[in-house]
């Protein structure tokens, strides 16, 4: 395939355009990341999460310019939400990171949920493999930062950095485990204002309550300002060591090979249910279904179950 | 599957006039696509190199501080040198209607001045897209 | 009339009219309608009140300055029409203003090109395309001295639209003068140094806030000390409402920078009346004429309650509200453009029955280019007509007591006030900026603006209605594009001529300088000027210190 050429080459219009490729659900896309699946596993995934407006973007152009100083290559997949009504959508991190746009070492590429639940888009996904065959050292991912159903992050990423605001205290207690669960380092951004140390108290709290040490390494606080950009060395120290120690411990490996888990039976599951609409005709049918549940000439559990038994009948012995 | 279309709306130069560059990008969010805003003070080099990233199908510049025939033209030739000219350009702002000529001719496809309204710039859009969907 | 309002009159006759009628006698002795009826100075409510009057509205020239702020206005003196220019080299503008001062005009209004704004010379590589274009271009003092050549700095009263750069700029003014043997406490003039609405609506930044505010407080104090005459700030409110705000944030997010703006200076040590007098402010005036008269009366009184309340002021001119007005280039349209004349003339109506002191009128070719010669002249001729034929400038504050004015002048003020407290709340007005807020409330005005347009909710004469087939615009003005050229030229000659030791000198001393926040830059800048350091480096030193900025809308 040519453009597995290109991308594994790092031609930015070939990764631009596989992007592209699996975000539409295109031609080609599976084959696509067949081809690119022996290329992958070199990158070191970084998650981004934490409510809007907490300096996400800006922590990422921070973090760059951290990576670009020790030459690595870096990509960036930011993720805004789509309009439910529309589906359009406005995609606004890139805006903090655009003093690197030219920079050949640096991608960024922004991407809608296009209705996706979870804070990142489902082709986020397929496109941290894309940036991996394509050589670049790390990869990150902003999510949208809308909180408690954003464990999507976790999955994808090695490392996630939940972003937290001064301000926002009450919300940290009343968050508890939930979201809190999310982040492996927790960063206390615009630290440059009042009330820093204060969260940070209530963060090394919540975690004191809610850690379980046996299951999942240390967590980490930071203080940063994105702005000032202060703190970011430490963070990115923090980030180094515990790629380290997560990668010798084989906590790294452990959590890939999850991922793994999580996509191959994810795609058994969109697969086999693909299979079956077919098999049934279901898309062909379901007007006619529909009509005759709505005239209550169908009920609709034991329609469900002798379609079931219909399809299935060569597969269930007995 | 039909591709969803892609446009970055950027401010070439040193112009900070961004009140109209800023309501063309929301307004074509409302009408369903996706756009990226880059902010002002962007150089051609920038805009072409977020244009190749984002994988966009249209870049739409806005300039209204009058230095349209300099900076206009250099996004398509770059675009260009990068191979990446199917990428539509298009644009507008304060721009003589004199200079709407020669910057079509270099490529910049169409050029909307104060007073478009928005179904304007759609009906643009949607007059291109379809050579564009891949 | 009612006793109490009586007994005020005399009283404000006595303590402030008469004083200001020996030295500012009124132009005329007797004001007279077209039909010669008399018209007098000030017309006071004749019927009983609610009992607030004095509180709130009172009378002109006194506090809360409600009605203005001078006791007789422009039966003393017009406003000054200032009319802002400028484009090209520094020689063709330095024609123009000898040409516009040959005319009466005593003031000049200077416009800069934008990479003189944003503190880059012409030979940048950023700078392709904008040299010159809608201003002039300004690299050393050498450009400088040949933008005011022959034009005498102790005669004429100089407004520069300059901000993220003022104090380089101000420090060549400086220069020029002196140069000219005119001393610095005798130069008379305004620098716009008005950087938070250049983050929240005019996008000629360079340094982040912080910097940003200690350069506007070392100017402050600089000019307190040395150049007293000089109006150290502009704080506008123009370009927030052209970027898409509605009236009332118009003047509440002005007034919150301008207590941004006090605040910081105190806090640095000055004295609030040590200059607060010296502050002034720049306003939009729209097409809606009763809405933007009471827009201003608005301003003027939480301006004066503030200053007192909040700030202690005790001078009386530290409460004073003084503005400068410009009509609205974003309702001027491309089309019809003949029409814009009449819009212009409606903003000019509401600019002076608010009371404004000086005042630019736009051009009918606002929304095709630069204004031609022509167009400029029928944009004067229009407050010419209002000054001299209209009959508005001949009682002070002529709306007053009407029911729909005050009470929109009490609504205004309701609604900017609550903003200025959310502000407040928020930790100020830079941090309001930093979180992209106040951006966002115009954007969405904005944005509210051009949907009702688009849907006909809103009727623009020429653009939704009553439209028709036009012929393209002819005789536009045009910049030549060469210029950069020219410009390139004149740094290479200065770069060679001048003595390099010196301005290498003076950058590492600027460089130093900044580097300590105690220090006031103006001197050190001032000796970077006069060793023909070039904009752009004197900037470039500030930016390796200071950082840049980067815009923090949410979009
Ligand atoms: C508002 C305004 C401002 C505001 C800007 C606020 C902001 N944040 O945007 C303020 C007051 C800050 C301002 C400042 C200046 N301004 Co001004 N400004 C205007 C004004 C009056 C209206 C522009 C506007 O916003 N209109 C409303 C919006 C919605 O319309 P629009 O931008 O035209 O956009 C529409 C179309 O043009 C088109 N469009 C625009 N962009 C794009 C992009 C795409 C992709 C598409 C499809 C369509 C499209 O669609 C939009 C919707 O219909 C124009 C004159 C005019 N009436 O047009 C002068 C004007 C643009 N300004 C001018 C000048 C000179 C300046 C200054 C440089 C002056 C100076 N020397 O300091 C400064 C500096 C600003 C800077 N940093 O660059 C000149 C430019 C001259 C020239 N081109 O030759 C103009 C033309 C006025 C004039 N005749 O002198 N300005
Ligand atoms: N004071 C301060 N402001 C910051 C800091 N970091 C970011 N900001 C500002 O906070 C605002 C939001 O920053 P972003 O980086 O866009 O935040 P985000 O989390 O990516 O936002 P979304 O993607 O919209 O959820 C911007 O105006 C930034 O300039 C910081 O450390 N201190
Ligand atoms: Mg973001």
């Amino acid at each position: 395939m040519e453009l597995v050429k290109g991308i594994t080459a790092g031609n930015i219009r070939s990764i631009a355009r596989a992007v592209s490729i699996i975000e539409n659900n295109m031609e080609g896309k599976e084959e696509l990341l067949d081809e690119l699946h022996p290329h992958t596993g070199n990158a070191v995934v970084w998650g981004i999460t934490g409510p809007p407006g907490a300096g996400k973007s800006t922590l990422a152009d921070k973090l760059i310019q951290k990576e670009r100083d020790r030459g690595k290559k870096v990509a960036v997949i930011a993720v805004d939400p789509s309009s439910p009504f529309t589906g359009g959508s406005l995609l606004g991190d890139r805006l903090r990171m655009q003093t690197h746009a030219t920079d050949p070492g640096v991608f960024i590429r922004s991407m809608a949920s296009r209705g996706h639940l979870g804070g990142i888009s489902t082709a986020a996904f397929d496109a941290v493999k894309i940036f991996d065959a394509a050589g670049y050292d790390t990869i990150m991912v902003e999510t949208i930062g809308v909180g408690q159903t954003e464990v999507e992050i976790i999955e994808l990423s090695d490392i996630v950095m939940l972003v937290l605001v001064p301000g926002m205290g009450d919300e940290i207690q009343a968050m508890k485990a939930g979201v809190m669960e999310i982040g492996d380092i927790f960063v206390i951004n615009k630290s440059d204002r009042e009330g820093a140390e204060r969260l940070k108290a209530e963060v090394e709290y919540v975690l004191m309550i809610s850690e379980k040490p046996e299951e999942s390494p240390q967590k980490t606080i930071c203080m940063t300002s994105a702005r000032d950009n202060t703190g970011i060395e430490e963070l990115y120290e923090i980030l180094q060591s515990k790629y380290k120690e997560d990668l010798e411990s084989g906590f790294l490996t452990e959590k890939r090979k999850r991922r793994l888990t999580k996509e191959l039976s994810n795609l058994f599951y969109i697969k086999t249910r693909e299979f079956l609409e077919e098999q049934l005709s279901v898309q062909a049918q379901m007007d006619s279904w529909i009509e005759g549940i709505y005239k209550k000439e169908i009920k609709p559990y034991k329609f469900i179950s002798e379609k079931m038994k219909e399809l299935t009948k060569e597969y269930v012995k007995g | 599957m039909e591709r969803k279309t892609r446009i970055e709306i950027a401010k070439p130069g040193l112009d900070g006039h961004d009140r109209g560059a800023k309501y063309i990008a929301r307004a074509l969010k409302d009408a369903g696509y996706e756009v990226i805003y880059t902010g002002i003070r962007q150089t051609p080099e920038s805009i072409v190199a977020t244009a190749i990233q984002e994988d966009v199908d249209f870049v739409g510049l806005s300039l209204l501080s009058g230095a349209h025939n300099e900076l206009f033209p250099r996004v398509v030739e770059l675009l260009k040198a990068e191979g990446a000219d199917d990428i539509i350009v298009f644009g507008g702002g304060v721009i003589p209607e004199e200079d709407v000529e020669s910057l079509t001719k270099k490529g910049i496809q169409a050029i909307f001045r104060p007073g478009t309204p928005i179904s304007a710039v759609i009906d643009f859009i949607e007059s291109k897209k379809k050579t564009t969907a891949a | 009339m009612q006793e109490s309002i009586k007994n005020r009159k005399m009283e404000w006759e006595e303590s402030v009219l008469n004083k200001v009628l020996q030295k500012f006698p009124e132009r005329r002795e007797t004001f007279t309608t077209g039909s010669d009826k008399p018209v007098e100075r000030l017309y006071l409510p004749e019927e009983e009140t609610k009992g607030d009057y004095l509180e709130k509205i009172g009378f002109p020239g006194e506090y809360p300055y409600t009605r203005g702020v001078q006791p007789t206005m422009y039966r003393g003196r017009l406003w000054t029409m200032r009319q802002y220019a400028g484009f090209g080299t520094a020689e063709e503008s330095n024609e123009r203003y000898k040409y516009l001062l040959d005319q009466g005009q005593t003031g000049l209004s200077i416009a800069f090109d934008l990479p003189t704004q944003i503190g880059y010379d012409s030979d940048d590589p950023v700078s392709m395309g904008e040299v010159g274009k809608v201003g002039v271009a300004i690299d050393s003092l050498k450009d400088m001295e040949i933008l005011f050549s022959g034009i005498p700095l102790d005669k004429v009263s100089t407004s520069m639209t300059i901000n993220a750069p003022a104090a380089v700029l101000l420090a060549m003014y400086i220069a020029v003068a002196e140069k000219q043997g005119v001393t610095r406490d005798k130069i008379r003039g305004t620098i716009q140094n008005d950087i938070l609405k250049e983050y929240i609506a005019r996008g000629t930044y360079i340094f982040p806030p912080a910097p940003s505010m200690r350069l506007i407080n070392n100017i402050f104090e600089f000019c307190s000390k040395e150049v007293p005459k000089w109006n150290t700030i502009s704080i506008s409110g123009y370009h927030i409402r052209e970027a898409g705000s509605t009236a009332v944030q118009e003047i509440a997010f002005t007034i919150a920078d301008g207590i941004e703006y006090v605040r910081n200076a105190i806090k640095t040590g000055l004295d609030v009346d040590q200059f607060a007098g010296r502050l002034s402010f720049f306003f939009n005036a729209h097409n809606d004429l009763f809405e933007e008269v009471a827009k201003y009366r608005a301003a003027r009184r939480i301006w004066a309650r503030i200053m007192k309340e909040k700030f202690s002021a005790r001078k009386e001119k530290s409460m004073m509200m003084r503005f400068h007005t410009q009509t609205a280039g974003s309702t001027l349209t491309a089309q019809q453009p003949d029409n814009n004349v009449i819009r212009v003339t409606i903003q000019t109506l509401a600019a002076v029955l608010g009371g404004t002191q000086s005042l630019h009128t736009n051009s009918k070719d606002e929304a095709l280019a630069l204004p031609t010669e022509d167009s400029v002249r029928v944009a004067l001729r229009t407050q010419q007509i209002v000054a001299h034929e209209s009959g508005a400038a001949n009682t002070v504050d002529p709306l007053a007591g009407s029911y729909f004015i005050e009470q929109m002048t009490d609504e205004i003020e309701k609604e900017a006030l609550e903003y200025i407290e959310k502000i407040e709340k928020m930790g100020g007005m830079v941090r309001a900026i930093e979180a992209g807020y106040v951006q966002k409330e115009i954007q969405d005005s904005a944005y509210r603006y051009q949907k009702a347009v688009e849907k006909g909710e809103r009727i623009v004469v020429g653009v939704n209605k009553f439209t028709v087939e036009e012929a393209e615009p002819k005789g536009l003005l045009k910049v030549d594009p060469a210029l950069r050229e020219v410009q390139i030229k004149k740094i290479k000659e200065i770069k060679e001529s001048r003595d390099g030791s010196s301005v290498e000198s003076s950058l590492t001393a600027l460089k130093k300088g900044a580097a300590d926040e105690s220090v006031n830059l103006m001197p050190l800048i001032l000796d970077a000027v006069h060793a023909y350091a070039t904009l752009g480096e004197i900037t470039h030193v500030l930016r390796e210190e200071f950082g840049e900025y980067r815009e923090s809308i949410v979009l």
